[in-house]
């Protein structure tokens, strides 16, 4: 209950207070025109039926795409926009992801979808090998731009070992493709259209515990978020918080509990994890001087890891802290035990205070 | 012509088949079915029941309603297709006339741990013989009908043991499935659960006829393979709800059924993943028999996988994998015509699934699969030519599932009407009807193997409610083979006992 508040009153406040105006927004994002109070499901369904009513050579598809989705993303599209632009495909990841680079490279957008993050690692060969080097390995004669691929990740709370995964840290390893993990309904559709729309292969990431849960005012109209723009989502003093996707909500709630404290935190929304916003990062370390990172993925070689080093490579002498990584275990992500699992409320609180106190 | 082609035993089994077809969608057809293809059964010929097939161009764009091979369609006036004997023979000469498919090649390959095909075409001239000689035996439909009614029960597929037994692992399979239903709704067990209610007659059709030894490879609708298999109601339930006394110690849940005893090399969440698994497992059979010499292991592995599945690449690599080592694997797939909310025949190309197995080189059978004595036929077979070292064999079985993809599944995709087909094929019901028809047992011996199985779900609840909950250090073990090399600290505790590891905001 206070968590959805949060999430709408937090985020709105950052948005006023942002530092660097949306570039490449149509409209501010603040709300102008109408906006609805909607989920994440329902503002990407609609970032979607903006996609496909701006261009007629935009294709989704993907596994039950056509009757709206396991999680009903895609409702309403097959039925619009027919099926010869939003359909089945049979239940090949592989396949869809290199059919989708395929469509890209001949001037299409395509808007995979993978059913869960999981299920993606058939799929890994394609991103990693052919939709990552297409530009590059061709001179730039042809391209995949036009290829986004879309995946619910994260824990849901009783997914067990496959549909709980987060497998962004592998992803983020590539050069060559983008890596964008919204963190709630406003910020999902624009950081969508902007995916969908920018020229570089997008695995778009989406926290599939906060489709339902997390309900926002979202503008109607067709509107861009930047990428590679890290967002502050609320200002502090004493410690620098580094998260994304539905890890920021439980951030929050620490960042809460430790102000009882009397702990400043700033808490920082990367959105874009590759190429991620460096700059944003490290001028709120300069600022507060300890810096704690928290992902629900493994610790070790998790995105965590990438930041730390490039935060102590850019910020070494200011850090009054070692960096501080509040991650998921390196298990496999368990059934049963996942509280445990889970880079709870209580082990950030436990690492700010840590970091605090050094 | 031709509609369909049912081959009979000779001793007229196929009473109770016939009685099953609802003869408004499939009609049967009565016709003496030349046989100018060899069987390579060296058992009687069985009866299966196949539907015949056009070309896939004239399939309707949207599914038909109760069969994947209407009889609306225009019938092409050939002769026999589908399911002919062919099916099983060596050369993988596809009796479908539409298709343009040529005779394969058969390479052969020298190796004699890895098998020479010409041994198998010869093996496959000689049972020609045989066959040439038996095709007298097969008669048509309506002869054999008749013939049944005064024939005795000597005749039938099973003795009254097995038949109790096939009963009793059915009843079991769809009252724990239930159950399953039950306590998910009651909150006790969590995740996602995908129930078998409706496909029983495959599991145990072909589970029942292996050994301990023999391997099961499985999907994430393991339950009942695990089942049937013989891990105990108990493990399974305890496992669901996540307690350490579960098969697995409560570490997979729902789709992660394993048991070393048993040899159930899994459930898997992921489809198709477990294809591979099982095709390794079958090949260490292969090697354990020809290489170091263990002439007893003629352990066979059988792979159960979904009609979504047969459109992913790994389907196909073990496929070719299979056939080219001939490996003592039955590729088993349960079309039940959904993978979640897309229709089979809307994701597939040529949604006959049997006809993926002679392009690879390997025979490819359809059988009905609510139909535990036609399945039970066909795995006999399919199991034996494994054993004897002749290969793998892809059966197709076309069964239903009764309930959603899972429990989350609100099921609004599919017709009413083609459920209630298939509920009106309920395999326990024609098992019970053909048991008491042919009077191999009572309805009161059912009755209380119904009772019976209705204590063992219910005592199985009871000691999975009462079993302790892994303690928390059951979450860094088994990550490696040495325990210390990751969830135990440098004093030698285990990190989650160390004071630091603070408590999730849960409690398990």
């Amino acid at each position: 209950m206070g968590f959805r508040n949060i999430i709408g009153r937090r985020l709105g406040l950052g948005l006023v207070r942002r530092r660097k105006p949306f570039s490449t927004a149509t409209c501010d994002g603040d709300g102008n025109g109408n906006a609805k109070s909607i989920n994440l499901y329902s503002a990407i369904n609609q970032a979607l039926h903006i996609a496909l009513e701006t261009d007629n050579r935009a294709f989704v598809f993907g596994e039950d795409v056509s009757f709206g989705g396991v999680f009903r993303c895609t409702t309403g599209l097959a039925d619009r926009f027919g099926k010869a632009r939003v359909f089945n495909t049979p239940l090949c990841e592989q396949g869809i992801v290199g059919f989708g680079i395929g469509l890209a490279a001949m001037g299409n957008r395509a808007i995979a979808e993978i059913q869960f993050a999981d299920y993606i690692y058939p799929a890994f060969d394609q991103i990693v090998n052919e939709a990552a080097k297409f530009r590059y390995r061709s001179g730039n004669q042809f391209n995949c731009g036009g290829l986004t691929i879309r995946a619910p990740y994260g824990a849901v709370g009783h997914g067990g070992h496959y549909h709980s995964q987060s497998p962004e840290a592998f992803f983020c390893h590539v050069p060559g493709i983008k890596v964008v993990i919204p963190r709630s309904p406003r910020q999902a559709k624009g950081l969508l259209l902007s995916c969908i729309r920018d020229p570089n292969p997008v695995v778009f990431f989406e926290p599939k515990w906060l489709y339902r849960l997390a309900v926002e005012e979202v503008p109607e109209h067709d509107y861009m978020l930047p990428l590679s723009e890290a967002e502050v989502i609320r200002q502090g003093s004493d410690i620098t918080l580094v998260g994304w996707g539905a890890q920021l909500s439980v951030m929050e709630q620490a960042c809460n509990e430790a102000e009882k404290d009397g702990i400043s935190c700033e808490l920082i929304d990367l959105k874009t994890l590759l190429p991620w916003d460096k700059e944003t990062v490290e001028a709120s370390v300069r600022k507060t001087g300890r810096v704690l990172i928290s992902h629900e993925a493994p610790v070790t070689g998790g995105f965590g890891a990438e930041i730390s080093a490039s935060i102590v490579e850019r910020c070494f002498l200011r850090l009054e802290a070692p960096v501080a990584r509040v991650c998921g275990l390196d298990t496999p992500f368990p059934l049963v035990f996942e509280p445990f699992y889970m880079p709870t409320k209580n082990k950030i609180l436990d690492a700010i205070k840590a970091t605090v106190n050094y | 012509m031709c509609l369909q082609l049912t081959y009979v035993v000779k001793s007229g089994l196929v009473g109770f088949p016939l009685h099953q077809l609802n003869t408004k969608i499939l009609p049967t057809l009565s016709a003496t079915i030349p046989t100018p293809f060899p069987l390579v059964f060296s058992a009687p010929i069985v009866s299966f029941l196949s539907f015949i097939f056009s070309s896939p161009l004239s399939l309707p764009s949207s599914p038909p309603i109760f069969s994947p091979f209407p009889s609306s369609l225009p019938i092409r006036k050939k002769m026999a297709t589908a399911f002919s004997p062919s099916k099983f023979a060596a050369q993988p000469f596809p009796l479908n006339t539409t298709s343009q498919n040529n005779p394969l090649t058969i390479p052969t390959i020298a190796s004699p741990f890895l098998g020479s095909t010409r041994k198998l075409i010869r093996l496959c001239s000689s049972s020609n013989l045989n066959l040439r000689r038996r095709s007298g035996t097969v008669v048509a439909v309506s002869d054999v009908v008749k013939e049944n009614k005064s024939k005795s029960t000597p005749n039938l597929l099973i003795t009254k043991e097995e038949g109790l037994e096939l009963y009793e692992d059915m009843v079991l399979g769809r009252a724990f499935e239930d159950m399953c239903a039950q306590m998910y709704y009651r909150g006790k067990m969590f995740g996602f659960v995908h129930l078998y209610n409706g496909q029983e007659a495959v599991s145990t059709g072909f589970i029942k006829l292996l050994k301990q030894q023999d391997s099961v490879v499985s999907t994430y609708r393991d339950h009942v393979h695990a089942l049937s298999k013989g891990v105990s109601a108990r493990a399974v339930m305890s496992e669901l709800f996540g307690k350490t006394t579960g098969c697995c110690r409560g570490q997979g849940g729902s789709m992660h059924m394993f048991s070393r005893e048993h040899n159930v090399l899994g459930g898997f969440a992921f489809i198709g993943e477990g294809i591979p698994v099982a095709t390794g497992a079958a090949f260490t059979s292969k090697y354990k028999r020809e290489v170091l010499k263990e002439v007893d292991c003629d352990h066979v592995t059988l792979a159960f996988f979904g009609d979504g599945t047969c459109n992913n690449g790994q389907f196909f690599e073990c496929l070719n994998m299979a056939a080219l080592w001939k490996l003592p694997i039955v590729f088993v797939v349960e079309n039940n015509l959904w993978a979640i909310g897309m229709s089979h025949l809307r994701a597939t190309s040529d949604p006959q699934i049997y006809k993926k197995g002679p392009a690879f080189g390997m025979p490819g059978v359809h059988v009905d699969g609510m139909d535990v004595l036609k399945v039970r036929e066909v795995a006999k077979e399919a199991i034996g030519r494994a054993r004897r070292g002749e290969g793998p064999t892809l059966v197709e079985c076309e069964t239903y599932r009764f309930r959603g993809h899972s429990l989350a599944d609100p099921d609004e995709l599919r017709d009413p009407a083609e459920k209630a087909h298939y509920a009106a094929r309920d395999p326990i019901t024609a098992l019970k009807k053909y048991l008491t028809e042919n009077n191999l047992t009572s309805e009161a011996d059912l009755k209380a193997i119904d009772k019976k199985i209705d204590e063992v779900v219910e005592e199985a609840v009871e000691f999975a409610d009462e079993s302790p909950v892994p303690p928390r250090s059951q979450l860094l073990e088994n990550v490696f083979a040495d325990p210390k090399g990751f969830g135990i600290g440098p004093d030698g505790r285990y990190r989650c006992e160390d004071p630091k590891f603070t408590e999730g905001t849960a409690q398990v």
